[in-house]
């Protein structure tokens, strides 16, 4: 694909414009081609594209070019507002009681992801709201699927109520209703099997499912790959139950999700998970203004700057940030940055996150064995040398010693030591800095910039926080 | 011209496509057929005409670049040919269509599976695709054809995994190979190979767990399971399929594109096109990538899985057309 992003495409597209005040019809016009085709190459179903680009149009005309934007930000400004509205101003809880049973029901195709993430709800409603959930396995029809809910139960020691594949699965939801209220369970959490929406026999279970055990969430588990169909999926779905909200799941991948804009339009559910990896506690939740970017390719600060807050002890955050002004910066401070960054998770993830990077990084790997082999490096120094850089600078028969210590090459060494120096650097450019461009509610804002610079050399420890 | 009209007068060839036609019938609103309407509804062949031809391609998930490369190639031939009727029209499209992705080439979907031969084929592809199913009914294929086939659990990931493989093993009456969840997949492949070896198997077929390909790690360790395999049989795998699912949007060429480079993909296999999605994304593989589509799966029993008829399928899409 030729352009990544709509903001790429937009500035091909507006070169000549640029410097205009204001849009004419033409400039828009061709403009909205771009964005059109932008959200298609997304996955958006066409139609929903066609509805927005009518509005994004409306929205665009003469429209007065604000202040330091040329017009291609300034049209790409308009359609993230304009997405943002149809996927909702913000994250919808789930509908969990504080008292009593809630039944949470999964529904949706075949191999979208059901029972990983019933597992994976679980997890996150015993973690974050305290809950007792009991899981329930009514696929009968897949292969193993049972066998799978119970591993998975297993994994996370919490019972799953099962019946075999014999016994029909409205019946087994009934008995779960009635065990885990003997039981004090709190939360319910039905897996049921995948199927397609135009499956009559199928449906009609779903349908009887619903009436014995009447969910308080039904959500429609779909997919972040899925392309057009996307809308008939959901919107089947929906006309035959009361869908209470969805989750979108492999986000993890390199899809740009487009459905998730469909989906939201087509049925109007609030999008209220999503999944973020194979493991049990990679769910998160659906925050539907950063969607906007990612189907516009433009990265995700935000949940990078929610990563970062959420990972990262405010005081060491501190000390770390004046240390690194005072200029003072040691290999015993850059171990510490280490580990913070490897708190937030995989760094690839993390990198994916920033503007810019997503695409720099496409041809690059990320080996997160890098920061391990700096780690390596940095113990197989003696106490002396992490407090003082200068004197593994200067003597060659040290750096000799540590790329021993640690399995490493000499010339790993030397490219720890660069980094370091950089970072120094970096520091006293930082502390000469004006501290009213920072912005003092949230000191990591400026960083990302920073931060894609760097993403795409060599030396992947140099991040700084 | 007419390419089309002759390629389907033949009634063997027709009854032969019912079924892809069926499978692709179930959407509620037929979506190509959607062509014919708003052809035929339109008084013009204007540029309003073009941009609902190009998004009811784009609607069967074809890929937008080929798309719009299509239809600006369709803009210059009418206006080159001066073509004003419908009909024609409609003609020509199909024709193009043909060309494209047609072309000239003898398209067999066989896999390359010899007699007197340890044959290994190699599923791959993202999470929740159908590759143990459609293994299944590979297998199954194959038993009737009177093969020795064993089937390999190589995702030692999934939760249920290797169980689910092992009950289709069952079912199909196949041998089956194993090791303990959590083995390292390269390991399985090794072991499994050696017995393929000591117990005169005829076709080996391999499980993988799926994963995006976008994880770095995960595909490093499939560029292992390969490596192995090519160790233990010389130029196996002989096949590599990427299995994709139907409802797969543009995410499919990135998919294509990266399990390609880690393995070398033989084929594709299309899998659950007998839900609503016209899995045209398979397309855009074979035009970008030329990779081509070897079966497609048409529904839940063993037997719904066809090999691919690329002039069958364009006429399940087309079908509504006349």
């Amino acid at each position: 694909m030729a352009f990544e992003n709509l903001s790429d495409r937009l500035q091909m597209a507006m070169r000549r414009v640029t410097g205009k005040g204001r849009l004419n019809e033409k400039d828009i016009d061709e403009m909205m081609r771009e964005v059109r085709l932008s959200l298609l190459e997304a996955d958006v179903h066409f139609r929903v594209v066609k509805q927005f680009t009518k509005g994004v149009k409306e929205k665009a005309k003469g429209e007065k070019i604000l202040k330091g934007l040329n017009p291609g930000q300034q049209v790409v400004k308009i359609v993230r507002d304009e997405l943002e509205k149809i996927m909702g101003e913000k994250a919808v809880p789930l509908n969990v009681k504080d008292q009593g049973l809630s039944i949470i029901m999964l529904v949706g195709l075949q191999g979208a992801g059901k029972t990983t993430t019933v597992g994976k709800l679980a997890k996150f409603l015993q973690d974050k709201q305290n809950k007792n959930p009991m899981l329930v396995a009514l696929d009968v029809y897949r292969p193993a699927a049972i066998d799978q809910l119970k591993t998975i139960g297993q994994e996370l020691d919490m019972p799953v109520f099962e019946k075999g594949t014999d016994v029909n699965p409205v019946q087994t939801a009934k008995e779960a209703l009635g065990f885990a209220k003997d039981h004090n369970h709190d939360v319910l959490i039905i897996d049921t099997a995948g199927r397609l929406q135009i499956d009559e026999k199928m449906m009609q279970e779903l349908i009887d499912i619903e009436a014995a055990v009447n969910p308080d969430e039904i959500l429609l588990t779909i997919d972040a790959m899925t392309g057009q169909d996307a809308v008939t999926t959901a919107k089947g779905f929906h006309d035959q139950l009361p869908i209470s909200g969805a989750i979108l799941t492999k986000l993890d991948g390199d899809t740009r999700g487009g459905a998730a804009l469909s989906l939201r339009q087509v049925t109007q559910v609030p999008i209220k998970l999503m999944g973020l990896g194979e493991k049990l506690d990679q769910l998160e939740i659906f925050h539907p203004e950063r969607m906007a970017s990612r189907i516009l390719g433009m990265g995700d600060v935000l949940t990078l700057v929610d990563k970062v807050t959420e990972n990262i002890d405010e005081t060491d955050m501190m000390s770390m940030m004046e240390k690194m002004m005072s200029g003072n910066f040691n290999y015993n401070d850059y171990i510490k940055q280490l580990k913070m960054i490897k708190r937030m998770g995989s760094l690839g993830g993390i990198l994916k996150l920033i503007p810019g990077v997503g695409k720099a990084l496409k041809n690059q790997d990320i080996d997160e064995k890098q920061l391990v082999y700096v780690e390596a490096m940095i113990s197989s120094m003696t106490k002396e040398e992490r407090k003082q850089p200068r004197l593994i600078e200067k003597s060659s028969s040290r750096r000799r010693r540590i790329a021993k210590g640690s399995g490493r090459k000499v010339s790993d060494v030397n490219r720890l030591i660069q980094t370091m120096q950089q970072q120094s650097k970096m520091m006293k450019q930082m502390k000469n800095m004006d501290p009213s461009k920072i912005n003092p509610n949230n000191p990591l804002g400026s960083m990302p910039k920073q931060k894609a610079k760097k993403g795409k050399g060599k030396g992947k420890g140099r991040f700084r926080f | 011209m007419g390419f089309f009209k002759n390629l389907f007068s033949s009634k063997a060839k027709k009854e032969k496509a019912r079924k892809y036609k069926i499978g692709m019938d179930k959407t509620r609103e037929g979506v190509l057929s959607n062509l014919k309407d708003v052809i035929e509804s339109s008084q013009t062949i204007d540029d309003e005409l073009f941009d609902d031809i190009e998004e009811i391609f784009i609607m069967a998930d074809m890929g937008v670049d080929t798309v719009v490369k299509f239809v600006d190639h369709l803009k210059a031939t009418v206006s080159d040919q001066k073509i004003q009727t419908a009909e024609d029209f409609k003609e020509l499209i199909i024709d193009e269509m043909f060309k494209l992705y047609v072309q000239d080439e003898i398209v067999t979907s066989n896999l390359d599976i010899e007699d007197d031969r340890l044959n290994v084929v190699l599923f791959v592809g993202v999470n929740g695709v159908g590759k143990t199913t459609t293994i299944a009914k590979v297998a199954h294929e194959y038993i009737n054809k009177g093969k020795n086939v064993l089937m390999v659990a190589g995702d030692t990931f999934r939760a249920g995994a290797i169980e689910q493989l092992e009950t289709w093993a069952h079912r199909v009456g196949s041998d089956f190979f194993s090791k303990p969840a959590k083995s390292d997949p390269s390991s399985v492949m090794f072991d499994a190979l050696n017995y393929a070896k000591d117990n005169n198997i005829d076709l080996v077929l391999c499980d993988t767990a799926g994963r995006l390909q976008n994880k770095k790690n995960l595909m490093n360790e499939l560029e292992k399971i390969h490596r192995v395999i090519g160790r233990e049989v010389s130029n196996a795998p002989h096949e590599t399929l990427l299995v994709i699912d139907a409802t797969t949007g543009q995410n499919g060429l990135s998919q294509a594109k990266i399990f390609n480079e880690v393995t070398t993909l033989s084929g594709i296999v299309l899998t659950k096109l007998d839900g609503t999605a016209k899995g045209g994304i398979a397309l855009a593989i074979k035009e970008e990538l030329g990779i081509p589509i070897k079966y497609v799966g048409l529904g839940e029993g063993l037997d719904d899985l066809e090999h691919f008829d690329l002039e069958e399928y364009m006429y399940g899409l087309f079908s509504g057309l006349f």
